[in-house]
């Protein structure tokens, strides 16, 4: 919501454009069949498109609306996001606006009672965590999306039918323009926490609903304070409720705060009310200067997802697949995996390299990933808003021990999003390798970036589709060119990065030693870890994640 | 006293100390309202006589009358 007087799109800072519905071939009577339809043209559902994009694969892209995200909605992108924004060639602006951050700190009745540090080696070459407003994260992905010939993008397009058929999808779509059909092999439902895609197939969420209401509001004020995560329990501000704070860029700050049990939600959205409030929050962190409101809206905490985030020739990315409580920031940050998964499993198959049968691992590892997240954020929503007397009695006796002793002060711990792993995924075939390796990136998991000797970071020098790390140093052997040359006949675009395995930073990392070798999968995940490499594995490795 | 205080604190790992704040948080909804008072009281003389030893028992008395406001 925005201030009275000021309409959706008024915002302090961001000058939202128009973008007017395009005439399109099928009203002229064009009738082929697309590769991909996404609904959906939010950060998700462009990052998708971006992927295909980078395969080759062209994509009708349809958001409803004629502009972008009216509130700043997700603010936090965790550093894998910067690896994908990265990978689709959209990063630079990125870099240039968002803030990254590391630290955070939690305050109980004023004192500081916790000190968060994100890990940051210097191996890596993105921060644990960047800052920005939704609406530059969807105009930087739109700019990239402006200059991809790939990518057909529709403006105020609303999708209000679908049929399934057996070898394509009918979506009909209702424009300014007029009504319309298209016929597109597979449907990308990026439509968001209300999904219309999800009700018109008759799909539910299952999961839990949390009591606890948040409001969200951003102000803009000059503030000294460097980007940190801050957190205040039962602070004089906001007593009987927690109190989130986050920098953004533009001067533009986000004050997250719970309301008090049985407190009227429709009162608490009164402009009025919300005013009150930020006041007395921002008497908590000693802001006596002006502010201005920019928008609000309110929030509560859900755990919920399909039980199968693809049904036929639609497959779910994003809120319209999970919804997860904002506190462990992945609810933008998973459905940009989401949408870089299924964008090269998709785009090896429509290119015909892969079979139709890697769709299969999709859900499994994406929705993997959301239950994963589940398990973090119910006990971290359980500390930011207590479910019961018995939850919020533990918390305030937890917190009040925190002021004196150590030791219960990691309940306090936000429990950022830590990289998903894929080690039971069907396309990890031997994560058993693991048990040759003292240490390293396991099977399954994300690649870990490293220094090279040229200051370049070695996931720089991988390749959009497999890469193999090898480490040798010798000259290679008859057995390992003919390995390499059969796995660059399974995926033209194969990459071998050759590593020394003595003394460079990467063989450490990686716990390398000759001959060792590992397999990275296009979205940089490990599909398998030789400690000396075995070439009928690796070959069936590359095989299963074609789906051959 | 030093010594006590490293006691409660290096007693029990992260994970164990979180498990215990759970059950806790469970049983207090399990008492009930009305009943919670009690409950917790022979909580801590339960863990009293399990501890055994007088002088760690009261230092946590103390411990715990900190920092409660009226």
């Amino acid at each position: 919501m925005r201030p009275s007087g000021r309409d959706t799109y008024d915002s302090l800072y961001f000058t939202y454009p128009h973008f007017e519905a395009p005439d399109v071939p099928e009203q002229k009577g064009s009738a082929i069949i697309h590769p991909v339809v996404i609904v959906g043209g939010g950060p998700i559902g462009m990052t998708a498109a971006l992927t295909l994009a980078k395969y080759g694969v062209r994509s009708v892209l349809l958001e409803k609306k004629h502009t972008f995200n009216d509130g700043s909605r997700a603010i936090c992108i965790a550093r894998p996001s910067m690896h994908i924004f990265e990978r689709i060639g959209a990063v630079a602006p990125f870099m240039k606006k968002a803030l990254g951050w590391q630290f955070g700190r939690s305050y109980f009745q004023g004192e500081q009672i916790f000190r968060l540090e994100m890990p940051h080696p210097s191996s890596e070459k993105f921060l644990p965590m960047y800052n920005l407003q939704q609406q530059y994260i969807e105009q930087y992905l739109y700019d990239a999306i402006a200059s991809q010939p790939l990518i057909d993008m529709r403006w105020q397009s609303e999708v209000s039918e679908i049929h399934n058929h057996a070898d394509r999808m009918t979506v009909s779509i209702s424009s300014p323009t007029g009504s319309y059909q298209i016929e597109a092999r597979y449907v990308l439902a990026a439509d968001g926490a209300r999904s219309p895609m999800r009700s018109k197939l008759g799909l539910r969420l299952h999961g839990e609903n949390y009591e606890g209401k948040y409001v969200i509001a951003d102000i803009r004020m000059e503030h000294d304070f460097p980007t940190e995560r801050r957190a205040f329990f039962e602070s004089p501000g906001n007593p009987g409720g927690t109190v989130l704070i986050h920098k953004q860029p533009d001067n533009i700050w986000r004050i997250d705060y719970q309301l008090k049990d049985g407190e009227s939600e429709n009162e608490a959205m009164l402009e009025h009310n919300i005013r009150l409030r930020i006041q007395a929050i921002l008497g908590d962190i000693n802001h006596d200067g002006d502010w201005e409101l920019e928008w609000w809206s309110v929030y509560s905490a859900n755990t919920l997802c399909l039980e199968d985030y693809r049904h036929g020739r639609v497959i779910f990315i994003g809120d319209s697949a999970h919804i997860v409580p904002i506190f462990g920031v992945r609810g933008l940050n998973n459905g940009l995996a989401d949408a870089h998964n299924i964008g090269w499993k998709l785009g090896l198959i429509l290119n015909g390299n892969a079979s139709e049968a890697l769709l299969d691992s999709y859900s499994p590892e994406r929705r993997g990933a959301t239950l994963d997240v589940f398990l973090n954020a119910k006990k971290s929503t359980r500390f930011m808003t207590p479910p019961t007397r018995g939850w919020r009695l533990a918390r305030e006796a937890a917190l009040s021990l925190s002021l004196r002793h150590e030791f219960p002060r990691g309940l306090a711990n936000p429990r950022q999003m830590q990289p998903y792993s894929y080690s039971s995924s069907p396309l990890t075939r031997f994560a058993t390798r693991d048990t040759e390796f003292a240490s390293g990136p396991v099977c399954g998991s994300a690649a870990a970036n490293a220094r090279l000797e040229d200051k370049n970071f070695l996931l720089d020098h991988c390749g959009d589709g497999f890469t193999a790390l090898v480490f040798t140093s010798e000259k290679t052997s008859s057995i390992l060119e003919d390995l390499l040359i059969d796995l660059k006949k399974l995926d033209h675009r194969f990459k071998a990065v050759f590593i020394d395995p003595h003394a460079s930073e990467v063989a450490e990392i990686y716990a390398a030693g000759e001959g060792t070798f590992y397999l990275l999968r296009p979205d940089l995940h490990i599909a398998g870890r030789w400690k000396s490499f075995k070439t009928d594995e690796i070959l069936e490795s590359i095989k299963t994640c074609l789906g051959l | 006293m030093d010594y006590v205080k490293k006691e409660l604190k290096e007693k029990m790992p992260f994970e164990g100390f979180e498990l215990a704040y759970e059950t806790l948080a469970e049983a207090i909804d399990q008492a009930g309202e009305k009943r919670e008072a009690l409950f917790l009281t022979k909580l801590a003389l339960l863990l009293a006589h399990e501890v055994g030893d007088i002088a760690r028992f009261n230092e946590a008395v103390s411990e715990a009358l900190e920092d409660i406001r009226l």
